[in-house]
């Protein structure tokens, strides 16, 4: 016992004596080669460590997803906004009324719209199976196109072509609040039994949510902007926060292929959590400034 | 096909965009980065008339089946085309057309839609408090500190606020500063940011693969 004791602490010592004096050497040193080396190459050698990242992160996504391809089982925590979708569209067409979906107000290019749209897909394929309208207000021509595109698609698969409305998908307005005031119209006229939001949100979010909450409406909302959050949590039943709006549509999806990428999403959470955690102690000893290079531009 | 092309567009571009992340902007790679927002942007302006389209036809529907509200219809698709017909048409055939100051486009964005936005704006005010006064009830011992923190931040935030609190003694704005905002706050921000970066990567990822498909309709 006594000597496994001892043997550990010299391997820990070693670890600890490398990470302190042997590697700020060899960080410096090549934190000069790097300096002579960017100056004259296409390759931008200052990002190397944002390359090692992707690679990392990559290879992690890759290797989950094969792992779920096979058939290895994946824990996927339980989120109460997405197992409440169904239930909030089956309240809608108990009460004979609309769905509102409003996939954010920023243009395809911004991954959370892209996100949004693909949550609007699995959410319109409950609702053809329901039969209940849907109604998808949108601020940019681009994100229309996906709408509907993304919308019929879902009617067809649920064998309700002909239940699908082209003008569910619409083009409100450009301007945010010109936009807002549209949408808000609506609730206050159509009194939509659930509201969704997901997607990015800004001044917007809580003008909408709560006037979604004076219909009386049941509202989700997703988002992965930390300063809106707090509103759609005072004003929405259901809040996905950050990452929860891009797993969403993998969670929705319950295919082991797309749920892979959310289990290697998280093995690189848990090495960003050991990597902070070294760093919190290396500052506190206060040796950490070699460390602290390593996450810069070189 | 219908599958497979758009798959090896979102390809070919994501991977695009990320390897060019790794050169400068001058090499090949970096100069199809640049290449590629241009794409978009045109892309972007072309889709501008499947909007317009789309809001004739919906308000034009209402109005002709005298839906609920058709009147109001009238006047968006009045306001479409009042902002947009003299904005494109040639300066040379009047001094009001066109994008310029002094123009019609101009007279109806300074003094009917930009005033609407704010006032829309200007309605947030009143959205704050009515959830305010929902999230902050002392429901619990949790919401009773929530609500205790909060009213010190809101007074924290305002000049007024900040002198009362510098009488209390042991400088609690600072405290206010360097515990609440930049430690508790400012931890669960970045812990939020950086879930959901990893998110986005992810997601990214899957698209780029063509794992993630249900954005094109198929899932």
């Amino acid at each position: 016992m006594i000597k496994t004791t001892r043997t550990t602490l010299n391997y820990l010592t070693g670890i600890l004596t490398t990470i302190i004096f042997v590697f700020p050497e060899v960080i410096r040193a090549q934190s000069e080669e790097v300096a002579e080396i960017v100056t004259d190459s296409l390759f931008r050698v200052d990002r190397i460590n944002a390359l090692i990242f992707v690679v990392v992160f990559c290879s992690a996504i890759l290797l989950y997803t094969k792992w779920a391809k096979a058939g290895k089982p994946l824990f996927l925590r339980k989120i109460p906004g997405l197992d409440a979708v169904e239930e909030a569209v089956g309240r809608a067409t108990e009460m004979g009324r609309p769905v509102l979906f409003i996939p954010g107000i920023a243009e395809l290019d911004e991954i959370e719209t892209i996100a949004g749209v693909s949550i609007l897909g699995r959410v319109a394929k409950i609702t053809a199976q329901y039969d209940t309208p849907l109604m998808v207000p949108v601020r940019y021509p681009l994100v229309l196109a996906a709408g509907q595109e993304v919308v019929e698609q879902a009617y067809i698969e649920a064998g309700k072509q002909d239940s699908y409305d082209k003008d569910s998908v619409r083009y409100v307005a450009g301007e945010q609040f010109s936009f807002t005031a549209t949408v808000n119209g609506y609730m206050m006229r159509e009194r939509p039994a659930t509201n969704i939001y997901m997607g990015a949100f800004f001044a917007e979010s809580l003008l909408l949510a709560e006037t979604g909450n004076a219909a009386g409406s049941i509202q989700i909302a997703g988002t992965a902007r930390p300063e809106q959050l707090p509103f759609f949590i005072a004003a929405c039943d259901y809040t996905l926060m950050g990452e929860e709006l891009y797993a969403a549509s993998a969670y929705l999806s319950r295919e082991p292929i797309m749920t892979g990428g959310l289990k290697g999403q998280d093995f690189v959470k848990m090495l960003i959590i050991v990597a902070i955690i070294i760093g919190v102690l290396l500052a506190t000893f206060d040796v950490g400034e070699w460390y602290i290079h390593l996450f810069e531009e070189v | 096909m219908r599958t497979s092309l758009p798959i090896a567009v979102a390809f070919i571009s994501g991977l695009v965009l990320v390897v060019a992340f790794f050169f400068r902007d001058d090499s090949l790679i970096g100069s199809l980065r640049q290449e590629f927002i241009v794409w978009l942007t045109i892309i972007g302006g072309f889709t501008l008339l499947l909007g317009v389209v789309s809001i004739v036809r919906v308000s034009w529907t209402a109005v002709k089946r005298r839906k609920e509200g058709w009147f109001y219809k009238i006047l968006t698709l009045l306001g479409v085309f009042a902002m947009a017909i003299p904005a494109v048409l040639p300066v040379s055939w009047s001094p009001l057309f066109g994008r310029s100051d002094g123009t019609i486009y101009d007279w109806l964005f300074n003094y009917m839609q930009s005033p609407m936005m704010s006032t829309m704006f200007a309605t947030l005010a009143f959205y704050i408090a009515s959830a305010a006064h929902r999230a902050f009830r002392a429901r619990s011992a949790e919401a009773t500190i929530l609500l205790i923190t909060a009213c010190a931040i809101m007074l924290w935030r305002i000049p007024m606020g900040e002198a009362m609190l510098n009488m209390i003694p042991g400088d609690l704005p600072s405290w206010l500063n360097t515990y609440v905002m930049g430690g508790a706050n400012m931890a669960v921000q970045r812990g939020i940011i950086i879930g959901a970066a990893l998110g986005a990567a992810s997601m990214s990822l899957r698209i780029i693969l063509g794992i993630e498909r249900m954005y094109m309709g198929k899932g």
